[in-house]
């Protein structure tokens, strides 16, 4: 009798662990609506618009990197001669920087967008992600080309949308995928090659940018308002301020710095 | 005198718990090298046996030969001591072995699955130990020493040894937890270092207490002195290993020391458990259990068949 009891409670303890681990999380499927459409919003009049630019800035010496060893992949260092470093902070000429994002966060709410019909390319070459960040629209598609003659896979690991990992051979087609909830910033990684790492972000509303070398930005068709704008680097985290722009009213000079020690 | 087919039986049996360490350390380097999805299909591996052994997909797909290698020696460890043991509780040990692999790789492929979720990470972690142990076991039972007439020895103090190791074992096994699941993120540190201060107080009173009490007896004095050895250099490993991890977190990709010296922290911390596991099976046998009335009784504990 107890012999019984005892191989009912080690039963039911391992099913516990088994199947207590694996649905820890519920996961979006990806196929739910994007959380900004709504019948009740307002279309943007584009008579009224104005727009919001300014540049981004690191205050301070930028790190210095080391080339990545790729030596995992003979592939990697042949399509790579004298090395590749890291992307993650990227200053162009006057410590302006690269690959942030710049996006109306708050003051957009009232109005309805489409989504985009054109998808965002997410390529990779020379064993890194090109463009290192990208941002779309949420149900915007992203797709994800392999242009190397080595195998990669491709996991971004959201917070708020449905992760997912799939491998690309080379020639293999695109992937496609979209996402279903704002996010800023998603980490994609690849485990084969584990200094490959990108971003995406998924907006909200159309008005973002990702900054080039040249650390500009410039937020198009902003119906009037007081709106938060953020700025997201992979490294420092992120900066807001609160800009009211009037009809047609083109708004310079607003400018981020980022420190480099942060 | 012993058969030759108990004695290749645990010739086996060491082999097979040899290659499940050998596992242990490729699933190590699974992580450390953070390789763990760069296979994202399983059981297949980019929809076939053997995928391009590029980056990551060389330890992962290691890892998973290995296993799959070890899965097939415990198979035949299992039918072996089926047909050949003649202790029933032994033969159903090899059966548990055998179900404790399937359900690992079963684990396995959850990690896959499920994206390396912290905790089922961690449990895979786990059962590898808990399965680490069943092969030790199966090895010392299956050994000549286990089946000998040798007598054994009343422990006139309390706690008793064999009390003592056997909560030595299981708190080492809880600290073997709590370090999976600081290193796959299910939480922070303290648990592991906290854990680490009390298995080194129990390894310490184990081994003082083998040193006081049976001072003689080499069969408990030489596991009790590695068990001592192993701690010490884990401790030590520990401390270089958690300094690497704050290193790698500024690191673009796992270095080579960092690999290293987490890897090594793992194995060791596995073979500190073994040691433990090894030093409470000598006491089960050597040491009659309380209540025994007599001081030295001829109690063998298994039977050759």
């Amino acid at each position: 009798m107890n012999r019984k009891v005892m191989c009912w409670i080690g039963a039911v303890a391992f099913a516990a662990l088994v199947g207590g681990c694996g649905g820890g999380q519920s996961q979006p499927t990806g196929q739910e609506q994007p959380a900004a459409a709504s019948a009740a919003k307002k279309t943007v009049d584009m008579s009224t618009v104005g727009s919001i630019s300014g540049t981004i800035k690191l205050d301070g010496t930028a790190p210095k990197y080391r080339p990545i060893n790729m030596s995992a992949d003979p592939y990697c260092v042949k399509a790579n001669h004298g090395g590749v470093l890291p992307q993650e902070v990227v200053t162009g000429d006057g410590n302006t920087l690269a690959n942030v994002v710049v996006y109306v966060k708050t003051g957009a709410e009232d109005y309805s967008f489409p989504t985009p019909t054109d998808s965002v390319t997410l390529d990779q070459k020379g064993c890194m992600y090109v463009p290192h960040v990208v941002a779309l629209m949420v149900g915007q598609t992203l797709s994800v080309v392999n242009s190397d003659d080595t195998t990669h896979n491709i996991h971004p690991t959201p917070a708020d949308n449905r992760e997912w990992n799939k491998s690309q051979p080379p020639k293999a087609p695109p992937i496609t995928d979209s996402f279903a909830r704002p996010e800023v910033a998603i980490p994609v990684k690849c485990n084969v090659h584990p200094w490959m790492k990108s971003y995406i972000a998924v907006m909200a509303n159309p008005y973002y940018a990702v900054t080039d070398t040249d650390g500009k930005f410039d937020l198009k068709n902003l119906p009037p308002g007081t709106y938060t704008i953020e700025a997201w680097q992979e490294k420092y985290g992120t900066q807001d301020q609160t800009v009211t722009i009037g009809n047609k009213e083109d708004k310079t000079g607003v400018d981020f710095t980022f420190k480099a020690g942060s | 005198m012993r058969e030759a087919g108990n004695l290749n039986l645990h010739r086996f049996a060491v082999f097979t718990a040899f290659c499940t360490f050998l596992l242990l350390i490729a699933g190590a380097l699974v992580t450390s090298n953070q390789a763990g999805l760069s296979i994202p299909d399983w059981p297949l591996a980019y929809g076939s046996a053997f995928p391009p052994m590029v980056g990551g997909i060389r330890w992962e797909w290691s890892h998973r030969l290995a296993a799959g290698t070890v899965s097939i020696l415990t198979l035949m460890l299992a039918g072996w001591i089926w047909f050949r043991e003649s202790r029933q509780w032994l033969r159903i040990l090899g059966i548990i072995a055998f179900l404790l692999v399937i359900a690992q790789a079963l684990l396995g492929s959850f990690t896959v699955k499920t994206f390396l979720d912290p905790p089922v990470s961690a449990a895979h972690a786990t059962l590898a130990e808990i399965f680490f142990m069943t092969t030790i076991a199966i090895a010392v039972f299956t050994s000549s020493w286990w089946t000998s007439n040798e007598p054994q020895l009343r422990d006139e103090e309390s706690p008793k040894l064999r009390t003592l190791t056997t909560w030595t074992s299981a708190i080492i096994l809880v600290q073997i937890v709590l370090g999976a699941a600081f290193r796959h993120n299910a939480f922070g540190i303290i648990p592991h270092l906290i854990g680490a201060v009390v298995v080194t107080a129990m390894v310490f009173w184990v081994v003082l207490a083998v040193a006081v009490r049976f001072r003689k007896v080499k069969a408990l004095r030489t596991p009790a002195r590695y068990l001592e050895i192993l701690l010490g250099a884990q401790l030590i490993l520990g401390g270089f290993a958690y300094m690497a991890v704050l290193s790698a977190k500024n690191s673009i990709q796992p270095t080579p020391s960092y690999v290293i010296i987490t890897v090594a922290h793992v194995a060791v911390g596995a073979l500190t458990f073994a040691a433990s596991v090894y030093l409470t099976l000598r006491c089960f046998r050597l040491l009659a259990p309380s209540g025994a009335v007599s001081a030295a009784v001829e109690a063998p504990r298994g039977v050759v068949s």
